[in-house]
């Protein structure tokens, strides 16, 4: 059974980014950059099945420029058997990736696609949704458990008030939450076996879909300073700053 | 011995990406183009990307790149801001003075640059070259052959918790084996210290000697930026019996780097370095470059300054050291950049004849001493030696130093017939009761900020269940000494506030270590009192994540 992981470059959770001067986006130059947290969850999460013996081939996919090579080479030393990059320097928007992820399906046939419920920069949390419309598969959102079987997979979700769990057939569209497993270091001697796996480029115009973006940005900006905290001297002064300074009870 | 790591055989293992590191790994691959020959390069780097720990000023001579790259321009490297004007000022707590500028802090033909940023570039080149660059590991180990030469070195193991039992995520190290490991850790390297003693390359010289920098870089208005101005100061508000001063430095994209640096020779346990620069961007002189802008990244790192007198022995049997770990730092100029990459161009030919000397015609010889006969007789030892003098002489004070500096540059013209010596700078403070204490203004959150703010800029991150990577020989001495006899000096000179003491008001002082908060600057390694304080690499990858310092 194949797994298909997207795979998404972002800015590094570390980052404390800024806004630019002109306000137009964020500030990337020199930014470091990494694999998207919930992204790491999924490929965790299919070498996991892998190593159980269920899924046989685990296939990293990122779109986005050249760079993105470096992103799938981290899927590689986590045990990701090979990758696909789906090149493309402009602006590429959920429904976009959607559309180049569908293609890439459509070649690869894999039985099960695992991706993060969001992507930690823009936070859309569409992509997996999205594609799993287009494809007309089933899809589980923020899973927190996933048992695979041979014709059907189970997921377990944290909704308010509980778990919900939910039997789907195969193919499907699964996306990760945080609590699904705990990703692994990629260690040194996998990440140089990484170098040597297959890394295929398709070049994201040749597979025919239209991936202009429909959102413009108008404008990025700071959020507002924080004001100062203030020390409280018991609980009965909390919840009456609470109700009548906060106005939040 | 451990048998559970995974090791693997290079031709040379280099340990830093920082200038040194990555010259020597370009110029390795070069040698080998030329030659027509097949030769592996390894460089490993604690950062979790190349740059992501380099912090310097900076303001560089760009002679050693003209020669390992000649085509960096149409390369695309990030060298963008000639420098244009230099301007050397005396501070007093409201005025300033001009100074002429000594002729080695003339700049012209000199770049304004992030040095992170050039790093990065490097990287870059050295990767197109076939160097293999592996961020996010720390060299934790030095390996030897059984007849005692270095074999190479061995990543630190991952996913031990604080309590040094494995946790679900444990990974061994790996070995990383070379025929040369070449050492490029920068400032105070922390297996470069094991080597000096293993191999007793100190033996005969001077103590190393260093500063503090300490260093915030500023998007500031258009209407003020004015890009290639370059300011030194010194005087206020340093007392004048402290080494330091401050550089101002206007690059490309609106940006200026400000810092500060303070000699760690300094004598009164209550001064804080990071108080003293904050109280610098107050000047009347120092804040009109700022006002109106932000303060969008901070960071610290250690500078060596002992200079010629304190040069180690520089290779054994399997390997070498290359940079600022060696010590090649010009302290007048303020410029180690240049002499890193030139201590790398000529460690790398000497490494890269050793490795073609067919080993079975000659005794295989495994000590690349060409290095040092060759480095001799090049501009950096005749640079290095004529300003020797010159920080040595600032134990006079500030007077008593820029007198004696301006003799021995303009009347011996660095050729005085005598070498001043050099001490420790870990034993210079005095007790706590035999110094003035120092009382800092408070922060505005405008123009100045507290510590804790301030490392947040620097995207510090360290995973948090592991072990300390700041080890006490003995915990006790942390109360017994540090505190009984020199008031904590930890807690004001480290630059991230990771030195914290706790439960004074209930009676019971006690040490905390906030490690996570360590911005790798080495300073509480070199300036603690009794060498309590060891610093080894975290986990690979902890530590600031500077974008452009
Ligand atoms: C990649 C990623 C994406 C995420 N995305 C989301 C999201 O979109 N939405 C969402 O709701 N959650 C998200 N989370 C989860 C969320 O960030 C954390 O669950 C949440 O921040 C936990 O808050 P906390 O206060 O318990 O702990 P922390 O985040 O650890 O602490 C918050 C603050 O408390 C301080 N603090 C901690 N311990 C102490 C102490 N002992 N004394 C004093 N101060 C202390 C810290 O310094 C810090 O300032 C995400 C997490 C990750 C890793
Ligand atoms: C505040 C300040 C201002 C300066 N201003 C100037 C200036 O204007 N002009 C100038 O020319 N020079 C300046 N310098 C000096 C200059 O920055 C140094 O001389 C130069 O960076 C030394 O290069 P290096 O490669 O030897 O070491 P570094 O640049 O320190 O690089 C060492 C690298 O090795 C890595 N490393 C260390 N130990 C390990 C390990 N065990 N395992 C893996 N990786 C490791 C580090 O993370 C780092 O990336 C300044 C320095 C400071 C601190
Ligand atoms: S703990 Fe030591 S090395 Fe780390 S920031 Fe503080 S003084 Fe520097």
């Amino acid at each position: 059974m194949k797994v298909l992981v997207p795979v998404k470059r972002v800015v590094d959770y570390n980052v404390k980014v800024r806004v630019k001067a002109d306000e137009t986006d964020v500030d990337l130059a020199n930014v470091k950059m990494s694999m998207n947290p919930f992204d790491e969850i999924a490929v965790e999460e299919a070498v996991r099945l892998k190593e159980k013996g269920i899924v046989s081939e685990v296939v990293a996919v990122s779109c986005g420029p050249a760079a993105c090579q470096d992103t799938l080479r981290s899927a590689m030393a986590m045990g990701a058997d090979r990758g696909i990059l789906v090149e493309s320097d402009g602006e590429l928007q959920p429904l976009a990736v959607a559309k180049l992820l569908k293609a890439v399906c459509e070649k690869e046939g894999p039985s099960l696609l695992i991706c993060g419920k969001q992507a930690i920069d823009d936070d859309s949390n569409q992509t997996g949704q999205m594609l799993a419309a287009l494809m007309d598969w089933p899809q589980a959102t923020f899973a927190s458990k996933v048992e695979l079987a041979a014709d059907k997979v189970t997921v377990t979700r944290e909704i308010d008030g509980g778990l919900e769990t939910l039997a789907m057939a195969l193919p499907a569209v699964v996306t990760t939450d945080l609590r699904l497993n705990e990703p692994r270091y990629a260690t040194l001697p996998n990440i140089m076996k990484a170098k040597k796996k297959p890394l295929d480029t398709i070049a994201a115009d040749t597979l025919g879909v239209d991936i202009a973006p429909r959102l413009k940005t108008i404008k990025v900006s700071e959020p507002p300073k924080r004001a100062g905290g203030v020390k409280v001297a018991d609980v009965a002064d909390l919840l009456n700053k609470l109700r009548n300074e906060a106005k939040v009870i | 011995m451990r048998t559970d790591r995974e090791s693997m055989e290079y031709d040379v293992v280099v340990v830093g990406a920082g200038p040194a590191g990555l010259t020597a790994a370009i110029r390795l691959k070069q040698r080998a183009a030329e030659a027509g020959r097949e030769i592996n390069v390894c460089l490993i780097e604690k950062g979790s990307e190349v740059g992501a720990h380099i912090l310097s000023g900076a303001v560089i001579e760009p002679r050693v790149l003209n020669e390992l790259l000649p085509q960096w321009r149409e390369m695309g490297a990030p060298l963008l801001t000639e420098a244009k004007e230099d301007r050397l000022l005396l501070l007093t707590e409201t005025g300033e003075r001009k100074l002429p500028t000594p002729p080695q802090m003339h700049n012209e033909g000199n770049y304004i640059v992030s040095l992170g940023k050039v790093c990065r570039w490097l990287g870059e080149q050295a990767e197109a070259l076939g160097v293999e660059i592996y961020p996010g590991f720390a060299a934790a180990e030095v390996l030897y052959d059984e007849d005692g030469s270095v074999k190479g070195v061995a990543t630190g193991d991952m996913g031990i918790g604080k309590d040094g039992s494995q946790t679900g995520n444990y990974q061994p190290g790996m070995e990383l084996h070379a025929k040369q490991t070449i050492f490029a850790e920068g400032c105070r390297g922390s297996l470069s210290k094991e080597l000096f003693k293993k191999f007793n390359l100190r033996d005969g010289v001077d103590p190393q000697t260093y500063g503090i920098g300490i260093k915030e870089l500023w998007e500031v208005p258009p209407e003020k930026h004015q890009p290639g101005l370059i300011i030194h100061t010194v005087g206020w508000p340093l007392p004048t019996d402290t080494y330091g001063g401050s550089f101002l430095y206007h690059l490309e994209d609106n940006m200026v780097a400000v810092g500060f640096v303070v000699g760690l020779d300094y004598k009164n346990p209550w001064l804080s370095p990071y108080e003293e620069f904050q109280r610098y961007k107050t000047h009347p002189a120092i804040r009109k470059h700022l006002e109106g802008g932000r303060r969008i990244s901070y960071g610290a790192r250690a500078l060596s300054e002992g200079g010629f007198q304190s040069l180690p022995k520089l290779t054994f049997p399997g390997g070498l050291l290359v940079g600022d770990t060696a010590g090649f730092l010009n302290v007048p100029k303020i410029k180690g950049t240049h002499m890193a990459m030139q201590s790398a161009m000529v460690a790398a030919d000497a490494v890269f004849d050793l490795l073609s000397v067919d080993s079975s015609s000659e005794k295989p010889q495994n000590e690349a001493t060409a290095y040092p006969e060759r480095l001799k007789k090049t501009w950096l030892w005749k640079e290095l030696h004529s300003v020797r003098n010159i920080r040595p002489a600032f134990k006079w004070g500030l007077w008593g130093g820029m007198a004696y500096g301006a003799i021995d540059t303009f009347l011996f013209r660095g050729r005085a017939p005598w070498t001043m010596r050099h001490h420790n700078d870990h034993d210079q403070l005095l007790d706590k009761n035999k110094a003035p204490r120092i009382h800092y203004p408070k922060p505005d959150g405008v123009l100045t900020f507290d510590r804790l703010s301030s490392v947040f800029l620097s995207s510090t991150n360290h995973e948090e269940n592991q072990r300390c990577h700041l080890q006490l020989k003995s915990p006790e001495v942390a109360m017994t000494v540090n505190f009984a006899r020199y008031g904590s000096p930890e807690t004001r000179y480290c630059p991230a506030g990771v030195y914290e003491i706790v439960g004074e008001e209930a009676g019971a002082p006690k040490l905390q270590i906030n490690a996570q908060n360590c911005l790798h600057c080495k300073t509480c390694d070199i300036k603690d009192p009794t060498q309590n304080i060891n610093w080894v690499v975290p986990e690979g990858g902890g530590g600031p994540n500077y974008s452009t310092m």
